[in-house]
């Protein structure tokens, strides 16, 4: 038997613009149609095909890395009526190690444009299970995704790839929570009834604040919003007045001049008697006047600020996929010595037919010579040659599957197969 | 045998401090298991020396300056850990446990003298009393410090807006503040009974209720002033955060130089 190595070749949002991507997406339909006519081929022995908005690649396990790499292309442009020449600037292709090391990175979300994201993760399970009803994957393949899935997890484990904070709301609740730690006691004002801010109340809401103020200069709408976030409304002209009960204060007014001011929030603060108070503030022009942070114990976040924040926590997640690509290096080798020792299957069960076809002859040689034996002894006797044959196999099988995971793995099986005449 | 205790407690902390600075960047859960067995290792060699030293001297360890070193620094461990049993402050271990190394190597070149052999005078039970409690208040003014630090760096990266990987590790400030009030509330009314039966037994050796001896007594006014500002400061004005974070910094740096002027 051939060896069969493993390939994937595709686009991704990195590589290739939107306008090309969409152009190769598959759909589920089209998966269908394309992973059966895949199989056709005599050149792929097994495939999968992942198709998403940011990515498109094709998993397959091949007997030549060149042809199968060059059929898929094929395949892909051919599929989409795209003339290959258009194409070949866009394509990637990985081959054994490296397609597997690219698989994990993908599903641990490695190689997503949001880094840590979990959607990818789920978009590769469909992948799979559709590629295993239509038998597209077969034992290595199947082998390949299912610790695919490990990876990912052991991944989400083991680093913070998915913790900090990567959206304007997420990151306000995330610098809530390093303030004040549990939500659960704190009072949140919205001044201004802007959607972020509904948004990020409703975060806030998700993380166990239970009183919630809603200050709006049409008092209708303070009191709509404050329904749906069971809250309560206030007068737009004295939240001023209100202001020292909140924790956190999330302002999103239309205003074209600062609202609230540093002596307010000096006021209020003190009436506080120093609790602190988080400012979110989300209006464009500002609602909040800017010096207000230089107050002890007062925190001011702007926009800009929490679209800094974002930032600096999508370079942790960079930081954290470091880490993870240890994981991932570590798993691909495991991986690469699994594949490996399936190689040494084929030569261990001919070595094994070997041994028995001469077990068998022989024996049949030797009991025609003796016909006066019972049924009985010549049972013995079967017996007897049957248990010096496994006797003599043992420790070579054993010994055949672990070296086959080292580097002297494939002389061996050479030598074998040479020894024993395995391959006439 | 005491000697090589000696070397393997201190052995320990370094190691735990190490592996505590590991697990605040990398954050592999393993490590603080392993850091917490760690110092866990060095306290128990730790209270070994202080066992050894006691059945050679026949009393506890309040006589020199080496036994009163080690004395603190076990206290400081012990009460690391019930902090730490009790609040679980990730990373409090990577600001106490280097402190504990530092106060076991300054112990190794102290004199290892017997100070006097065998239980003493009854003015000897006011200072084993006094000295435990202040050892003790000290241990707490030591957390505090550490959690005090804490609280700065973390309020300095929220209000400056630069969020580095101290702003992901280190605990919320509520938190931290609330562990400092927590200790100081603790380590404050220990000091002052420390204080206080620091008084009777001068009075008892000396016929003196206190010792205005300027450097023996000052310095314990000063750090008693401090710390009773920060602590009936927060209960009466409501001083908190970063007032009380600095209030238990500059408070530890005048522990120390009592420390050094009165012990």
């Amino acid at each position: 038997m051939p060896e069969t190595k493993l390939v994937v070749v595709g686009v991704n949002h990195k590589t290739t613009p939107v306008e090309i991507r969409e152009r190769l997406a598959f759909t589920t339909g089209s998966i269908e149609e394309s992973a059966e006519e895949l199989i056709s081929y005599p050149e792929i022995i097994e495939n999968i095909i992942i198709s998403t908005c940011n990515r498109v690649e094709i998993y397959a396990r091949v007997y030549d890395i060149e042809i199968g790499v060059q059929k898929l292309k094929e395949f892909v442009c051919g599929n989409h009526n795209i003339p290959p020449e258009q194409l070949d600037q866009y394509f990637y292709f990985h081959s054994q190690e490296r397609a597997v090391e690219h698989l994990f990175r993908v599903s641990s979300s490695l190689d997503s444009m949001v880094i840590g994201e979990s959607q990818i993760l789920g978009q590769v399970k469909d992948a799979y299970q559709l590629a295993r009803s239509l038998r597209s994957a077969g034992q290595v393949l199947n082998q390949l995704f299912e610790k695919a899935f490990n990876v990912a997890k052991l991944v989400r484990e083991e680093t913070r790839i998915a913790e900090s904070a990567v959206s304007i709301s997420s990151a306000a609740v995330e610098l809530a929570r390093k303030i004040f730690e549990d939500l659960e006691d704190h009072t949140v004002m919205l001044v201004g009834t802007g959607e972020m801010a509904e948004l990020a109340a409703k975060h806030l809401i998700s993380y166990g604040v239970k009183t919630v103020y809603v200050a709006s200069r049409t008092y209708e709408r303070a009191a709509n919003l404050a329904k749906t976030l069971n809250g309560s409304a206030l007068d737009f002209q004295d939240f001023t007045e209100q202001l020292y009960k909140a924790d956190i204060v999330i302002s999103s007014t239309a205003a074209p001049k600062f609202i609230i001011k540093h002596d307010m929030v000096e006021k209020a603060i003190q009436q506080r008697k120093n609790k602190p108070i988080f400012f979110i503030d989300i209006a464009v022009p500002r609602d909040i006047e800017p010096e207000v942070n230089n107050l002890e114990n007062v925190y001011l976040y702007d926009i800009d600020d929490l679209q800094t924040v974002v930032s600096a926590n999508m370079k942790e997640r960079e930081k954290q996929a470091e880490s993870a690509m240890e994981i991932i290096h570590n798993e691909v080798a495991k991986f690469a010595s699994w594949k490996d020792s399936l190689s040494a299957i084929p030569t261990i069960v001919s070595l094994r037919d070997r041994v028995e076809d001469i077990r068998e002859s022989e024996t049949a040689k030797f009991l025609e010579k003796m016909p006066h034996l019972s049924s009985e002894d010549t049972d013995a006797i079967h017996r007897l040659t049957e248990s010096i044959a496994n006797k003599i196999l043992h420790k070579p099988t054993i010994n055949l599957k672990k070296k086959t995971q080292s580097e002297e793995g494939p002389a061996y099986l050479k030598a074998i197969r040479h020894l024993f005449h395995l391959d006439d | 045998m005491a000697k090589i205790t000696f070397n393997l407690a201190l052995i320990s902390y370094l190691t735990a401090s190490l592996e505590y600075f590991f697990y605040l960047v990398y954050r592999k859960p393993a490590v603080q298991t392993l850091a917490w067995v760690t110092v866990g290792v060095g306290l128990l060699c730790h209270t070994m020396i202080i066992g050894l030293r006691a059945s050679a001297t026949g009393h506890g360890p309040y006589t020199t300056s080496f036994e009163i070193a080690l004395f603190f620094a076990w206290a400081l461990v012990v009460v690391y850990f019930l902090t730490e049993w009790k609040y679980r402050i990730k990373d409090l271990g990577a600001f106490v446990i280097p402190m504990v190394f530092l106060i076991m190597v300054y112990s190794a070149f102290l004199s290892k003298e017997i100070g006097f052999q065998g239980p003493a005078t009854d003015a000897s039970f006011w200072m084993t009393l006094h000295r435990t409690l202040s050892i003790l208040g000290y241990a707490a003014f030591a957390i505090a410090f550490a959690a005090g630090i804490m609280y700065l760096i973390q309020e300095h990266a929220v209000k400056s807006k630069k969020l580095g990987i101290m702003y992901f590790r280190m605990p919320s400030l509520e938190v931290l503040d609330n562990l400092n009030h927590k200790v100081i509330a603790v380590g404050f009314p220990l000091f002052t009974l420390g204080f206080l039966t620091g008084s009777i037994w001068s009075d008892k050796m000396h016929g003196l209720l206190l010792s205005w001896d300027m450097m023996k007594t000052w310095p314990l006014i000063l750090v008693w002033l401090v710390y009773g500002a920060v602590f009936f400061g927060r209960l009466m004005v409501g001083l908190r955060g970063k007032r009380a974070a600095q209030g238990s910094v500059i408070g530890f740096f005048s522990v120390i130089l009592t420390y050094f002027l009165h012990v």
